[in-house]
C-alpha cells in the first residue's frame, strides 16, 4: 500500500521558507499570491496490514515534530 | 570530573567541545558513538555537540534524538545528570522532549554565523554559576536553525521558573522572546544555541564561554566531594 504523509507547519507558526518562497514568486513577476506555506510530503510503500494506529504511531514519534507541525496520512490506492 | 562528548555522524564542534571540558576541567572527556547503546559509568557531565547530524535529514536533530545512545542520554538526565546541548545539540535534545519547544529555520533565512551579546537570566544552575543574573556576555553563534519556538503558556512556565538561561542582547535569529538557551525543570538540562565551546581563550576573541564550563566543573566538584 502507498501512503503519503503531508507535514505541515500549525497555524501561527512562522514559515521563513513560505515567506521566501512567496518573494520570489513576487519577483518573478507572479501577481496574485497571498500566502505560501511550505510543507514535506513522505512517500511510503507498506504492508496492507499496516493500521491506522501504527501510521499515527510514526508520525507522532519521528515523521512530524508534533510543537510546530500538524500532518495528514493519505492512503494511495 | 567525569565527562562524555557523543559523536553523531554529522557532528562537527565535538572535538571542540572535547578542548574545551578537557583545558578547563583537567580530565579528558570520554568520547561516545551515537551506536552505543550504553554511556561510560559514573559520569557526571555529559555534552551533546554541534555540527549537522545525519545530514539535518527531516528535522534538525531529529535522526540523533532516536538514536540509541540518546535513550541513554534521556535515562542519564532522569538520574540528574548534567547535560549540555549546544547548537545541535540544543536542537536534538529538544527534538528528545528532554527540553521543550523546536527550533526552526531562523526568520531572516540566512545561516548566521557571528559573535553575539547574551543576556544572562539565570546565574543559579550547574551551567550558569560563574555568570552574574543580567551580565552581558559574547559568544559566537553558526546555525540556521536557531528560531526558538514554545507555545506562549510554555514560554511563560520557562519565564517564571526562571529557566530561560540566556537571552539574546539583540535580535538574531527570530527567537520567541529572543531565548538562546534553556534550562529543565530540574535544572540539569541545558540547550543552548550559542556555542561556548568557541570562546575558551582570548585567541578565540573572548573567554565568557570558558566560564559556563568552569562553573560545571566547580558545581559539580562542589556536589560530589
Amino acid at each position: 500500500m502507498k501512503v503519503n504523509i503531508f507535514v505541515t507547519l500549525k497555524n501561527g507558526v512562522l514559515d521563513p521558507q513560505g515567506r521566501a518562497i512567496h518573494h520570489a514568486l513576487d519577483g518573478l513577476g507572479f501577481t496574485g499570491v497571498n500566502d505560501v506555506r511550505s510543507g514535506r510530503l513522505i512517500e511510503m510503500d507498506v504492508d496492507d496490514d499496516i493500521g491506522d494506529n501504527a501510521l499515527d504511531s510514526m508520525c507522532r514519534k519521528l515523521l512530524a515534530n508534533m510543537v510546530i507541525e500538524n500532518y495528514r496520512i493519505e492512503k494511495v490506492k | 570530573m567525569k565527562s562524555a562528548v557523543i559523536t553523531f555522524p554529522g557532528s562537527n564542534c565535538d572535538r571542540d567541545m572535547a578542548d574545551a571540558i578537557e583545558k578547563i576541567a583537567g580530565k579528558k572527556p570520554q568520547r561516545v558513538w551515537h551506536g552505543d547503546s550504553q554511556l561510560p559509568d559514573g559520569l557526571d557531565f555529559i555534552a551533546v555537540p554541534g555540527g549537522f547530524s545525519y545530514g539535518d535529514y527531516l528535522r534538525s536533530g531529529a535522526m540523533a534524538a532516536r538514536s540509541p545512545i540518546m535513550q541513554a542520554v534521556v535515562h542519564a538526565a532522569e538520574r540528574g545528570i548534567a547535560i549540555l546541548g549546544v547548537c545541535n545539540g540544543f536542537q536534538i535534545l529538544t527534538e528528545s522532549q528532554l527540553l521543550p519547544g523546536a527550533l526552526m529555520r531562523n526568520a531572516g533565512i540566512d545561516f548566521v554565523c557571528r559573535e553575539v551579546p547574551l543576556i544572562v537570566e539565570n546565574d543559579r544552575s550547574y551551567f550558569t554559576e560563574g555568570y552574574k543574573k543580567g551580565e552581558r556576555i559574547l559568544v559566537p553563534v553558526a546555525h540556521h536553525d536557531g528560531n526558538y519556538f514554545a507555545d506562549n503558556e510554555t514560554l511563560d512556565r520557562l519565564e517564571g521558573e526562571g529557566r530561560v538561561a540566556f537571552r539574546y542582547a539583540e535580535h538574531v535569529n527570530g527567537s520567541s522572546r529572543d531565548i538562546a538557551g534553556i534550562l529543565n525543570a530540574k535544572g540539569n538540562v541545558l540547550g543552548m544555541m550559542p556555542h561556548p565551546e568557541r570562546h575558551i581563550e582570548k585567541l578565540h576573541g573572548g573567554e565568557d564561554g570558558a566560564r559556563l564550563f568552569r562553573s560545571v566543573a566547580q558545581t559539580l566538584l562542589e556536589k560530589t566531594s
